[in-house]
């Protein structure tokens, strides 16, 4: 790959979307040049600048009410000659709000299984995060730093276990892109294997205990909680890969 | 209401006035509740996205249409190439109001780009759905956006240093 062709892909590579193979010569590429190395990492403060910047604008919190009044009110013009009888909030208001909740999130198991192609999105988010030189966005070792920084990145507050006693030091954790959706992604070690855990919100009644694969030579450990899917991917051996699902686990529901 | 966040976030950036964007939110929710029927599942941030980002556009056509005609001025700078130290870039909180400079200077086909991606943390598959865009478009678009804001916040910062502040 050359300085032209790592101008055009950088952004691609920057926001991990780019395929294994054009990563993996542009990773060559930026350790070899140092302009193009520099450009990058011009580009890499710049993002985090932006990401942890206080630029996103919030609504005011009359806003909120602003807009379910709208609704209500636009609801109610439309049925009222088959409501109105039931006066104050009618049944179709109730109705818009429940849809207006439900597309909120429940619709996401409406969806044909996914679990293959979330495997797979697991799998190349782990590989990316190795090959792309970006493990984490916030490199700490410590859950109480960590776990703020995800505050500011992602609609929900994954757990963030401090597992050094059972021997998985935390190296940091970052946003990633998985199952069509912004999600946690934890980075423990051990020895000189990464292993990744990836959090985001499950939908309603999607518990399951945890289940293990082995896929490409990578072993991994899924369950999902009343409130939370978990995937924990690393080469560590199987054994070593239960001893720390089962350590998370006991962390976020603790016997 | 689910998104009301997300969809104030692009409608600010977008309108870049607080009563404007509140506006044109209502106006999106009303929309959303009405096409309701047309969401087939799937991301339903993007969808709600893609209909504030129609409303603003509708919006801007009606009070602000020459924003939407402002084109990248390419004659200016060399965006292929920005010779920029990391460092001078470290922004601290007096630049962060840079930042919003540079992010409103840009043309508004380019500035929602970056919003969704670095603010909002849209996949470029999801933007180029939100924007009816091809990805590499907007692949392109968020390199000379971001090359943009790089050189905005660089050389004010360089105006800074020369005039000792």
């Amino acid at each position: 790959m050359d300085c032209d062709e790592t101008q055009d892909l950088l952004h691609g590579y920057l926001d991990d979307e780019l395929d294994v193979v054009s990563s993996r010569a542009l990773t060559q590429h930026l350790q070899a040049c140092p302009a193009c190395m520099q450009a990058y990492e011009a580009q890499l403060t710049l993002r985090t600048a932006l990401r942890t910047s206080a630029l996103y604008c919030t609504p005011p919190p009359s806003l909120h009410k602003q807009v379910r009044a709208e609704v209500r009110r636009a609801s109610r013009a439309e049925t009222r000659p088959m409501w109105w009888t039931w006066g104050g909030l009618s049944v179709a208001v109730a109705m818009a709000l429940v849809v207006l909740l439900v597309w909120g999130g429940g619709l996401e198991h409406r969806r044909a299984p996914v679990e293959a192609h979330v495997l797979q999105d697991v799998i190349a988010g782990h590989v990316r995060s190795l090959m792309a030189n970006h493990l984490t966005d916030v490199f700490s070792g410590d859950q109480h730093t960590v776990k703020p920084w995800f505050e500011g990145h992602v609609d929900f507050a994954p757990p963030v276990p401090d597992l050094t006693a059972q021997g998985f030091p935390l190296v940091g954790g970052r946003l990633d892109y998985l199952d069509n959706r912004p999600v946690a992604a934890l980075v423990y070690q051990r020895r000189q294997h990464v292993i990744n855990l990836f959090v985001w919100p499950a939908p309603p009644g999607a518990a399951r205990p945890a289940s293990t694969v082995t896929h490409h030579g990578y072993n991994l450990v899924q369950w999902t909680t009343a409130d939370m899917t978990y995937w924990a991917i690393s080469t560590l051996n199987a054994q070593e890969m239960q001893t720390f699902a089962h350590g998370v686990q006991q962390h976020i529901a603790p016997l | 209401m689910p998104h009301l966040a997300a969809a104030y976030n692009l409608a600010r950036w977008l309108t870049r006035y607080d009563q404007d964007a509140e506006d044109v939110v209502q106006e999106a929710f009303l929309r959303a509740y009405k096409f309701f029927g047309n969401f087939h599942g799937g991301d339903s941030r993007a969808w709600l996205l893609t209909i504030v980002r129609n409303t603003c556009y509708t919006w801007l056509r009606q009070n602000r249409a020459h924003e939407l005609t402002e084109e990248f001025d390419e004659t200016l700078h060399d965006v292929t190439r920005v010779d920029v130290n990391p460092e001078t870039l470290l922004l601290h909180d007096a630049q962060q109001q840079l930042l919003r400079q540079a992010l409103e200077a840009l043309p508004v086909t380019f500035r929602e780009v970056v919003i969704m991606r670095d603010l909002e943390g849209l996949s470029y598959k999801d933007i180029a759905s939100v924007t009816d865009l091809p990805l590499g478009t907007v692949m392109s678009r968020l390199a000379r956006a971001r090359t943009r804001l790089q050189q905005y916040v660089t050389a004010h910062l360089h105006t800074e240093a020369e005039r000792g502040l």
